[in-house]
């Protein structure tokens, strides 16, 4: 069979030079790829993979440096602020982030999270929060739902027994060394657009030394919340936003805006 | 610090003696957290860093710092940080990490008394913690005992040389009072340890090379295997080529104390005492505590009539130097614990009740 040459065509979508050829180990639908591609086409985009250093730590996504074509480390459970801290200490010069879940920056983590961002660390951290630990199955994160099922969970958290959903986020905007602070998702392709714009920002801003930059990006966990790709989608418009509404937290130059009262 | 290039002789204390020479040794960067009694070494970085242009951080735990030293270690600069013994606990996840990654860097156990919180009194009851692993997994560290002021600097120097060497973590083992007391030493040679960026370090993938990526994860059993035989392999050529120890009075020694660090130093005492009695006692002091100079203790078990270890602790470095004379010879213990020092006078009395009047009692 003849294959046929398509000449003089544009390209208009490829893949990124600093993701690699492997494929994503993530389950259908789970947020983290378009997360991992979206960070990378911003590391591409401003033409700066050699000069970014990251850090992926214990949870589903240690794994990132399969995946994104830079020079990587792997740190250990809540402890990736702290190596991005020594990264950027020894390579000040050099774009350093970290990628981190809600078990890893909102529990295990949180004194390394509330830390570094008020030292104002010149890095930008990522922050997936999905409502739930992946990698070990399914157990309640920090910023579960109340009355979310899950396997450690499975009467729905009790808010009495365990606590409310920790909104870290807006915890760490209150910080003099947070410079810029946002919330973003990454369930419609409307919503990759704005994290892309937030991401590209970060990046540019770390350049300036004001402080540490702060995504949260509101994701989901298809396999953790046992629903389709379709319905956690659904699932986050209806569950998780209320609780983690999108938009910009702290932005530089403007004061800081008062974290969402919404159904807290 | 007018001419920080030649060498001098200075009195000063042995954490702030550590600190200027890992200054000397050229440092890049140095993380930590305050305990007693190391805190000295913090904040003599902090007084000297802007001055000198290396990197200090006070991180908000020993986990935390122990973290940054990973990170910063991984991108290829030489660090340290320093704590005591609970501190030095709280490290070891990040410890385990750091050799299965090897990254070479320094920790420094300014030793305490425990176990628990204990108190700041001087101790060796970390030796297992230092050789034996520590945190979880098969590893090791490159172990140095100082037991003076003049080797709290030295030591360095070598202890980054070889855990650069070697990719190992360096661990400097004294203790408290070690770290507390003044002496006169000669600072080293600023500038006499080279340091070269390894091509290893997640410094910035370039063109030229593929991606570095530091990580101790290795799901799958068969490659998680492969590491830990390679690691092994590295500790077996360690062992080989690395181990110190010193002598004193073995020439026609009998009796022979093992001791390290600032207990090697008590039982010199001891040895002068008996051997004004007649009685030949000698001293083997490992430098080395991993790589453990088990082949002189070996050796010297084919000739002598005994050991006894020294310790401040309820008896931990005794266990190697029983495996090391296997059964030649009786190895006895005498120890002291809790933060006490033990004096020269009842190691004496100790090794004559054991070897001496022992005989007369039976």
């Amino acid at each position: 069979m003849e294959i046929p040459v398509l000449e003089n065509l544009e390209v208009v979508y490829k893949k990124p030079e600093t993701l690699t050829d492997t494929p994503f180990h993530y389950c259908p639908g789970c947020g983290h790829g378009v997360a991992h591609r979206v960070l990378m086409e911003v590391i591409d985009e401003l033409g700066i993979q050699e000069e970014t250093i990251g850090v992926a730590p214990v949870g589903c996504s240690v794994f990132a440096y399969h995946y994104m074509n830079i020079d990587m480390q792997q740190a250990a459970h809540g402890r990736a602020s702290a190596a991005a801290t020594g990264i950027k200490r020894v390579l000040p010069e050099k774009y350093v982030f970290s990628y981190q879940g809600d078990g890893d920056l909102a529990a295990i983590g949180t004194a390394e999270t509330i830390h570094t961002v008020n030292r104002g660390e010149n890095i930008l951290m990522v922050f997936i929060n999905n409502a739930i630990y992946g990698m070990t199955g399914g157990q309640m994160a920090p910023t579960s739902l109340c009355g979310q099922v899950t396997s450690t969970t499975p009467y729905g958290r009790d808010p009495a027994k365990i606590g409310f959903p920790l909104k870290i986020t807006e915890l760490i905007a209150q910080l003099p060394g947070a410079y810029f602070v946002a919330r973003h998702a990454v369930h419609t392709p409307n919503a990759v657009r704005k994290l892309k714009k937030a991401l590209r920002s970060a990046f540019e801003y770390q350049k300036l030394n004001k402080g540490t930059c702060f995504i949260e990006i509101v994701s989901n966990c298809p396999s953790g919340w046992k629903l389709s790709p379709l319905e956690s989608q659904k699932w986050i418009e209806e569950n998780m936003f209320p609780m983690y509404p999108l938009g910009d937290i702290k932005v530089p130059g403007k004061n800081i805006t008062a974290p969402s009262t919404e159904n807290n | 610090m007018e001419n920080t290039n030649k060498k001098e002789v200075r009195l000063m204390k042995g954490n702030e003696a550590l600190a200027e020479a890992a200054i000397r040794a050229g440092l890049h960067a140095y993380f930590g957290y305050p305990i007693t009694p190391q805190s000295e070494i913090l904040e003599y970085f902090e007084e000297q860093a802007p001055k000198r242009g290396f990197t200090v951080l006070q991180a908000e735990s020993e986990v935390a710092s122990i973290n940054m030293i990973y990170g910063a270690a991984g991108a290829g600069a030489r660090v340290m940080t320093s704590s005591s013994s609970p501190g030095v606990s709280l490290m070891q996840e990040g410890i385990s990490y750091i050799a299965t990654a090897e990254l070479p860097c320094l920790i420094v156990n300014i030793t305490r008394g425990g176990p628990g919180l204990g108190t700041i009194q001087p101790s060796q009851g970390d030796y297992f913690q230092s050789v034996k692993g520590g945190g979880h997994g098969d590893y090791k560290l490159f172990v140095l005992a100082p037991s003076s002021v003049q080797e709290m600097a030295d030591f360095v120097f070598d202890a980054f040389r070889v855990s650069e060497k070697y990719r190992i973590p360096a661990l400097i083992l004294a203790d408290g009072a070690l770290g507390q007391m003044m002496e006169k030493l000669t600072l080293p040679e600023e500038g006499s340890l080279p340091h070269v960026t390894p091509e290893w370090g997640t410094t910035g993938k370039t063109k030229d090379r593929e991606r570095n990526i530091i990580t101790s994860l290795h799901i799958q059993p068969e490659k998680m295997e492969a590491i830990n035989h390679h690691l092994q392999a590295k500790y077996k050529a360690i062992e080989e080529a690395e181990v110190r120890y010193e002598e004193y009075f073995m020439e026609d020694a009998e009796i022979v104390f093992v001791a390290f660090g600032l207990s090697a130093r008590i039982c010199q005492k001891a040895v002068d005492i008996v051997r004004e009695k007649g009685i030949k006692a000698g001293l083997i002091r490992p430098i080395t505590l991993f790589p453990f100079p088990k082949q002189i203790i070996s050796e010297t078990a084919n000739r002598a009539v005994g050991f006894m270890v020294v310790e401040m602790n309820a008896g931990q470095m005794v266990e190697d130097v029983q495996l090391a004379v296997n059964g030649k010879c009786p190895v006895y213990f005498k120890g002291r614990m809790g933060g006490m020092i033990p004096t020269p006078e009842e190691i004496a009395v100790a090794l004559e009740e054991k070897f001496i009047h022992h005989e007369e009692k039976v």
